[in-house]
Order: structure tokens, then sequence, then C-alpha cells
């Protein structure tokens, strides 16, 4: 049963990697603007993929 | 009637037919070739029609070629690589963002940009080499995305945003689940063989975790308790902090004797729903300050006017004619002479040396309309020159002018309000006292009839004290009511703000901006009826001058045949005088009109606005422009009879008769007061026990705004400078005023109920203590239970009340 001091262990080191990471995220800035992120995502890449995918979408109507 | 592909509104008599699609101007043609020819049509695929007309691009940024002032803007400048972050007004949609961000595929000098659109800011990164700040900024303006420069961009300190609070949940959170998962096992009270010897390991790991939580999460509570306790106050982080530190200490030694788990998770879990609560309270708007002086209205430099024989700069020493120069306007001194251009601000208080000066001065003093001077008159800072450019003399340097010595005051200097005592913490004193007698009594009770028990029953009664309820409500009705408010457009600084709102008994408006309307101003004509081809001629002739009456003139009249006058004339500041097929049509003020001929019937009307009209031999008549009043004011005033209303204008005392009309009759009126008469006037009323909110939209306005108990300031634009206020209310919905006070009233009473409903908690939870019951496992249970039925509680009953005015909202905006 002494294997439950490793699993704590391990526990609360995962604990602290996530915790760290999200000090670290909330330093970098990152939700500092939490809304621009979300238009952002949906841009296409590249804008001729943009313009044949469209047209793809006219001639399949 | 076609709308414009680029910014979408309706094209009238200039209807440019480009590749298949309708422009009402060159501006917005102009933006979607460059957006064209840089295969960034994707632009109008995202959103419909999402442009804005570019502004002219005129000599206003003229100072960012000088690279001393330009380097102060920069955020970064190293090996030919610059970073600006600028604010760019305009952004309103994900098409913006796109455009803005995808700026190097126009110029290959971009090499990236990023927008933040909260903040409504852009941050481009530019090889300086390729691009400078000058063809950058043109390059956005062009675009239709003119950046905004003040003086306040100076000196940019990178911003720092407070985020501790965000640690302190993320702390107490972490801590709070991991206690949470240690401390279950021994709520299941088996007695087990390995539960029993891991217990103890268990046990000193949740102390471990709790350490950060008391001392660095929840340290905010001590540090406000012994404040709040030094300057002889009780408010409602004593119990907390009390509380926390009896639910530490008792546990701590729980733990270290052998007596029990102790209250760990119930410690972490109230601390860390009580900085939710904080958190949420805090709804900020970002690309909204509340916090602005005279320098965000300010621009950043001015054109001086250098005389070779006065010359410092000893380069150009052999040139003998003025030479102009981008100065910053911090460096000017008395004497120096500078150049405003039309649309441009004047910065500091001066002489006027030469050309026509008419100024705007209505978002300084509140005047209404533009005032004229002449050469050798005093003219004041802050006002806006229309039509040709002047010469002024400087006679003060910028901190020593009239108006931004106004911000040197004590009002702006310190928080004038800091004894508001919130509802919270009128109520947690009594509650305070309370709660330490029942806990003095229960001692003395055990004491006499068990004393083994009588300290466990004193820390009981403290930790099922601990007003996390409480403080809870006001956060969660607040935080609701902010946002609310922010959704039907009026933007408050602070949650404290509503419960001042609550407390008003006093309005106090200023006249124009806020009950008039700064973008409507209704003409009536006097006089002899034009015929069809003078009303045809005078419209061209306004169409042909860009003097601000003549547009206001031209946009009301309308609808007329376009064609191209024989001759045109503009005296500025006079008058315009325009011909066609031998007819004359002469419009301007009254003396430029009638020098052409010896007719005078009207005595002009004093204190009004009026522009008069002539033909090549009669006087024909006038045309009168009288503010117009906000709509719905008589109906929104009504709303509001119950509060003593006053109006403060800086305007003189003419639009009395027609403002007593629609206000009621106890209005008080009280005209031509400066700005220092205003701030004045609202610290006499404190005085006399008021609680004052003062409304108004200009600078002059601003001493009134910060010494009131709210000040809200009105804008016609949001993305427009507002000066230091409470809160910002858009224009549109002035007619909501009552139910926002209304609602700050009823936020108070939602706040009264959810401390009933979490005494009824406390209540039960000291049925526990007093009776020696309470095991953590209980105070695990009704900790977080009484704080969230608290937050569904207030936020559904703040949702209920606040349905009439998301409907009156909608009406609005129909």
């Amino acid at each position: 049963m002494s294997i439950i001091y490793l699993l704590l262990t391990i526990s609360v080191i995962v604990a602290i990697i996530f915790f760290a990471a999200f000090i670290f995220s909330v330093k970098k800035g990152q939700y500092d603007d939490t809304y621009t992120p979300s238009v952002r995502m949906l841009f296409e890449d590249e804008i001729k993929s943009e313009k044949s995918t469209k047209q793809q979408l006219t001639n399949n109507n | 009637m076609e709308n414009c592909f680029h910014c979408g509104d309706v094209c009238n008599e200039t209807n440019i037919v480009f590749h298949n699609k309708n422009f009402c101007c060159h501006g917005c043609k102009t933006v979607y070739e460059i957006l064209k020819d840089n295969d960034l049509t994707y632009y109008y695929d995202l959103e419909h029609s999402p442009g804005t007309t570019p502004s002219r691009f005129d000599s206003k940024f003229d100072f960012l070629k000088e690279p001393h002032i330009a380097s102060k803007l920069l955020e970064f400048d190293e090996r030919g690589i610059q970073i600006i972050n600028l604010v760019i007004p305009s952004i309103h949609c994900s098409s913006c963002i796109w455009v803005l961000e995808h700026l190097s595929k126009i110029h290959n000098g971009v090499l990236n940009s990023q927008v933040n659109f909260p903040e409504k800011t852009v941050r481009i990164q530019f090889k300086a080499k390729e691009l400078s700040l000058f063809a950058l900024v043109e390059l956005l303006t062009r675009l239709g995305y003119e950046p905004y420069i003040s003086l306040a961009d100076e000196k940019k300190t990178p911003k720092r945003t407070d985020r501790s609070l965000i640690y302190k949940i993320g702390v107490a959170g972490f801590a709070f689940g991991n206690i949470m998962f240690l401390s279950f096992p021994e709520y299941f009270e088996v007695n087990e063989f390995w539960l029993d010897r891991f217990k103890f390991l268990f046990r000193w790991l949740m102390f471990a975790f709790s350490l950060p939580v008391v001392f660095y999460s929840g340290w905010s509570y001590f540090s406000s308790a012994i404040k709040g306790l030094r300057s002889k106050h009780i408010n409602i982080d004593v119990p907390i902090a009390l509380g926390i530190s009896v639910l530490f200490i008792r546990s701590t030694i729980e733990i270290a004797l052998d007596l029990g788990t102790g209250f760990f998770d119930s410690l972490s879990g109230l601390i860390f729903f009580l900085l939710l609560g904080k958190f949420f309270q805090q709804k900020t708007y970002a690309y909204l300050s509340f916090e602005r002086d005279y320098k965000s209205y300010f621009p950043i430099a001015v054109t001086k006017l250098i005389q070779s024989s006065t010359q410092f700069n000893t380069q150009n020493n052999n040139k003998k004619e003025l030479r102009e120069q981008q100065t910053e306007i911090k460096d000017l001194i008395q004497g120096d002479r500078i150049l405003i251009r039309n649309g441009e601000l004047i910065p500091v208080d001066a002489i006027l040396i030469s050309g026509n000066a008419f100024i705007d001065y209505s978002f300084v003093t509140g005047e209404a309309q533009p005032v004229s001077r002449a050469s050798g008159d005093k003219v004041y800072a802050g006002g806006r020159q229309q039509g040709e450019h002047i010469e002024l003399e400087v006679i003060k340097t910028v901190e020593q002018s009239y108006l931004t010595q106004l911000w040197s005051g004590d009002v702006f200097n310190k928080g004038n309000q800091t004894n508001f005592q919130t509802l919270t913490n009128k109520i947690s004193k009594h509650f305070t006292i309370v709660i330490l007698s029942i806990a003095m009594i229960s001692v003395m009770f055990w004491w006499w009839f068990d004393a083994s028990k009588a300290l466990n029953v004193f820390t009981a009664v403290l930790i099922v004290a601990c007003p996390c309820a409480i403080a809870l409500a006001a956060p969660f009705t607040l935080g609701n009511m902010l946002r609310f408010f922010g959704k039907a457009k009026l933007y408050l600084k602070n949650a404290e703000t509503i419960e001042k709102m609550a407390q008003l008994d006093t309005l106090v408006f200023d006249k124009t901006g806020t009950l008039t309307s700064s973008l409507e101003s209704k003409i009536s004509y006097c006089g002899v009826d034009l015929s069809i081809e003078e009303q045809d001629l005078l419209t061209n002739t306004l169409r042909s001058s860009n003097h601000p009456l003549s547009r206001t003139l031209y946009q009301w009249l309308q609808k007329h045949e376009i064609y191209t006058l024989d001759d045109f004339n503009e005296e500025i500041g006079k008058g315009i005088v325009g011909k066609k097929n031998g007819q004359h049509i002469y419009a301007g003020s009254y003396q430029y009109v009638n020098n052409n001929h010896q007719s005078s019937v009207y005595s002009p009307e004093k204190n009004t606005t009026q522009v008069h009209i002539a033909t090549a031999n009669t006087y024909k008549g006038y045309y009168n422009f009288i503010n117009t009043y906000r709509s719905g004011l008589q109906e929104t005033f009504k709303a509001l009879e119950k509060f003593k209303i006053i109006v403060l204008s800086g305007d003189n005392s003419s639009e009395q008769e027609s403002l007593s009309k629609l206000l009621p009759k106890h209005t008080q009126y009280y005209f031509d007061q400066k700005p220092e008469d205003k701030l004045s006037f609202i610290k006499a009323l404190q005085d006399e026990g008021k609680n004052v909110m003062m409304i108004g939209d200009g600078l002059n306005d601003a001493g009134a705004l910060a010494q009131s108990n709210v000040g809200i300031a009105i804008s016609e634009n949001t993305n427009v400078f507002t000066p230091a206020c409470d809160g910002i209310l858009d224009a549109k919905q002035f007619t909501l005023l009552p139910d926002f006070l209304r609602l700050s009233k009823r936020a108070n009473h939602i706040i009264s109920y959810a401390f009933l409903l979490s005494l009824f908690y406390n209540i039960i939870g000291l049925g526990f203590a007093i009776s020696g019951n309470l095991k953590p496992v209980v105070a695990a249970i009704l900790m977080p239970i009484s704080s969230i039925s608290i937050v569904v509680f207030t936020t559904l009953f703040t949702y209920w009340v606040t349905r009439k005015l998301s409907q009156n909202n909608q009406n609005n905006n129909k």
C-alpha cells in the first residue's frame, strides 16, 4: 500500500505543473484579450483558398 | 437608393459605380481599390459593408515626421525594427481585425500586426527603413482606420494590468481542489487500517496547501480589516478575517494534537468563493477610460512658426521667411508663434495674430455655437478652429492655460469619496457585534455546563458566522447589474457607483451636448420666400463652402439639382457668394449680406445663430439655427420628478424659456456658469447634505463630474474623448436614465433580501455550533450550499428586475 506515496507525489506534481502553466499563461498576457483570438481562428489562412472554396460552394448550388 | 459597398451608407447624389459596385464617395472607392489590388477582398466577404469612410489625410499627422516626436510613441525601436501600439476607434467588426492583421500584404514594410479588439488597438511591427511611422499612419488613415494619437500617448510605458486577483483565484482554486480531494477519505469515516495510517500525511498535505491560500490569496482580507479597524470602521472584512484566522488556527491545532481533520477544505473554499465574487464584480470596458484628463483630448504637437532671426536651430539660418516646424505642445513657451489649421485644436491660451478665427468651444465651455474672434483677441485653449488657418502667439504654456489649470485642482488628485459606506459594510458592523456577543454568551454557558467544550463552541460560532454568503450578495448583485447596464450602454466605472446611484436625491444637468443633441440642430427660415431658382442657387453655393454652418444648412436643404457655379467666393468668417446665369446669392452674417444693399428690414435677434440670405439687390431673410433637445426629454424628466433637478449651463440664458416648457416646474436654472463655478456649485449642494449626480459631456463639466457623488458623461460616440467620470452613457439611451436610477435602488433591495437569506443559513450553522456539534463535514456542506444559493438567488432576481430595461433598450435600438 505504500504505492500511495508514489501516487500522491505524482498527482501533486501533475497538479503543480498545470498550476504553473496557468500562472505562466496569465503572466504572458494570454487572458488579456479573450475576444480577438476567437474571431481570428475563423479566418481562412490563404485568401486564394477561401475564394476557390466559395466558388465550389456556388457551383454545387 | 443604393448603399455603399464599402461603408454601407446610402449613396446620395454622388453614386460612383466601379466594378459593378456602388460607392458613396471616392474615399470608399479608393479603399476598395487598394484592397482589390492587394487581393484582400475577403474583407467584404466576412461582413456586409464593413468599412468606414476614410477621412482626408491632411497635415494633422505632420508631427510624426519629426523623429524625436515619433520615437516617443514607439514601444520598441532597435535594429531597424519598430513596434507601435495604436488606438483605432473605428475598429468594430471581424473584417476590421482581418484587414488590419493582413497589413503586411499591402505594404512589405509591415512585419506583423495584431489587433486587440476589446481595447480597439493594433500593435504593428514594421521595418523602419521601408516604412516610416508617418507613412504607416497615412496608410491606415487611407484605409479608413485613422489612429487616435493624443498627448496622453507620449512617454508610453507598457500598460501594466493588475493581474494579482487572477493569481490569487488561481492559487485558491488550485489549493481548494486538492484539499477537497485529500479530505474526502476521512469524511466517510471508516475506521479502516490504511486510512488510519495515511491520515496524518493527508492532513499535513492539506495544511501545506492551505498556507498559500491564507497567506497569499486571503491576505487582502487581513490588511483591509486592519485598515478598517484603525480608522474605527468595522467593515465586512473584519468578520471574514476573524473567520479565516479562527478556521486556520483551530484546524492547525486539531491536526497537530490529532483531535480531528480540521476545516481546511471549508477554509480554502471560502476564500476561493470570496475571491470569485470580487472578480465577478469587476466588469471592465477595455476601450473606455474613466480617468482621462485633458491630455487625451489635446494633440501631441502643433505647427510652430520660427522666424529666422530668432531661430535657435543654426542649420537653416540663411532662410528669411517663417519656417514651419512641428513642436510638441509641452515645449511651447510664451511668445512662440503657432499655426492652427482648419479642424485643429488650440492647445494653449494665445492671442490671435492673423486670420479669421471661428472657434468651436462647445465641448470646452458649453457654448452652443462657434464664436468668431478678430486679431488681437485672446483665445483660450481647447477650442477647435473651423475655417481657414490662423496664426497665434502663445501667452501661456499648456500647464498654465486656463482649461488645464482646472486639472490641478484637488478634486482630480484625491478620491474625494473615501468615506462612502457600502450597504455590506453598514450591515457587517451590526453583524459582527451580534456574532461576537453570541459567541461570548455560548462560551459562558458551556463554561458552566461543560468547560471542556467551551473553546470548541466559541471557535465553531466564529467559523459558521463567517459571512461568506453576505459578502457574496453585493458582488454578484452589483456585478450582474453592471453587465445589464453595460448592455443598455451605460458603462459604469465600478460596482460601488450603483450603490451611490441608489442614494441620489439631486440631479444636475449640463445643457449643451447633454440636454441638446450636438448632432442635429433645428433650422427655421424667416423672411421672404425664395424662388426655386434662388433655392437651387443657394444650395449649390452652400455646397461649395466648407463652413460648418454651410454644411449643416446644405444637409437640411438638400434635394436640389446639382450644377457648377459660374462664380463662387468665400470671405472666411463672413459669408459666401455664388453666381449663376447672372444671378447672385449672398449667404452669411448680417453685416456681410447687408453691405451689398441698404435695405435692413430685420433686426437680428440676440442669442441665436443665423445665416442671412440676400440676392444681388434685395435682402431675403435668414435661417435660424436652434438647438434641438433630445427626443423624449419631456417624458424622461417626468419620470424623474421625485428628484431635485438643476440645469447648470455654460451657455447664455436664451434657451431658458424653451427649456422650462419641457422640464418639470421645480427645475432650477443657472446659466453662464464657468467650469469652476460648476464645481463649486456641486460642492455647495453636497455641503447641504445632498447626494448629487452630475450629467454632462464636455471638458467644462469635468470638475463638476469629479466632484459630484456620481458623475455621468454623455457621449454621442463612446469611441471619442469623454472627461473623467464614474460612468459613460451612450447619448441615444438618455431616455433610460429613470430606469437606471430605479434599478440601482432595486439592486440595493436585492442585496438586502440576499442578506436575509444568508442570515437564515447562519442561524442553521449557529444551531450546530452552539450545541457543540459542528463537524468539518457539516461546515464543508453548509458553506458551499449557502454561497451557491446566494449566487443563484441574486442572479435570478437581477435578471427579473432588469427585464423592462432590456425591453426599453430594444425599443430604443429599433
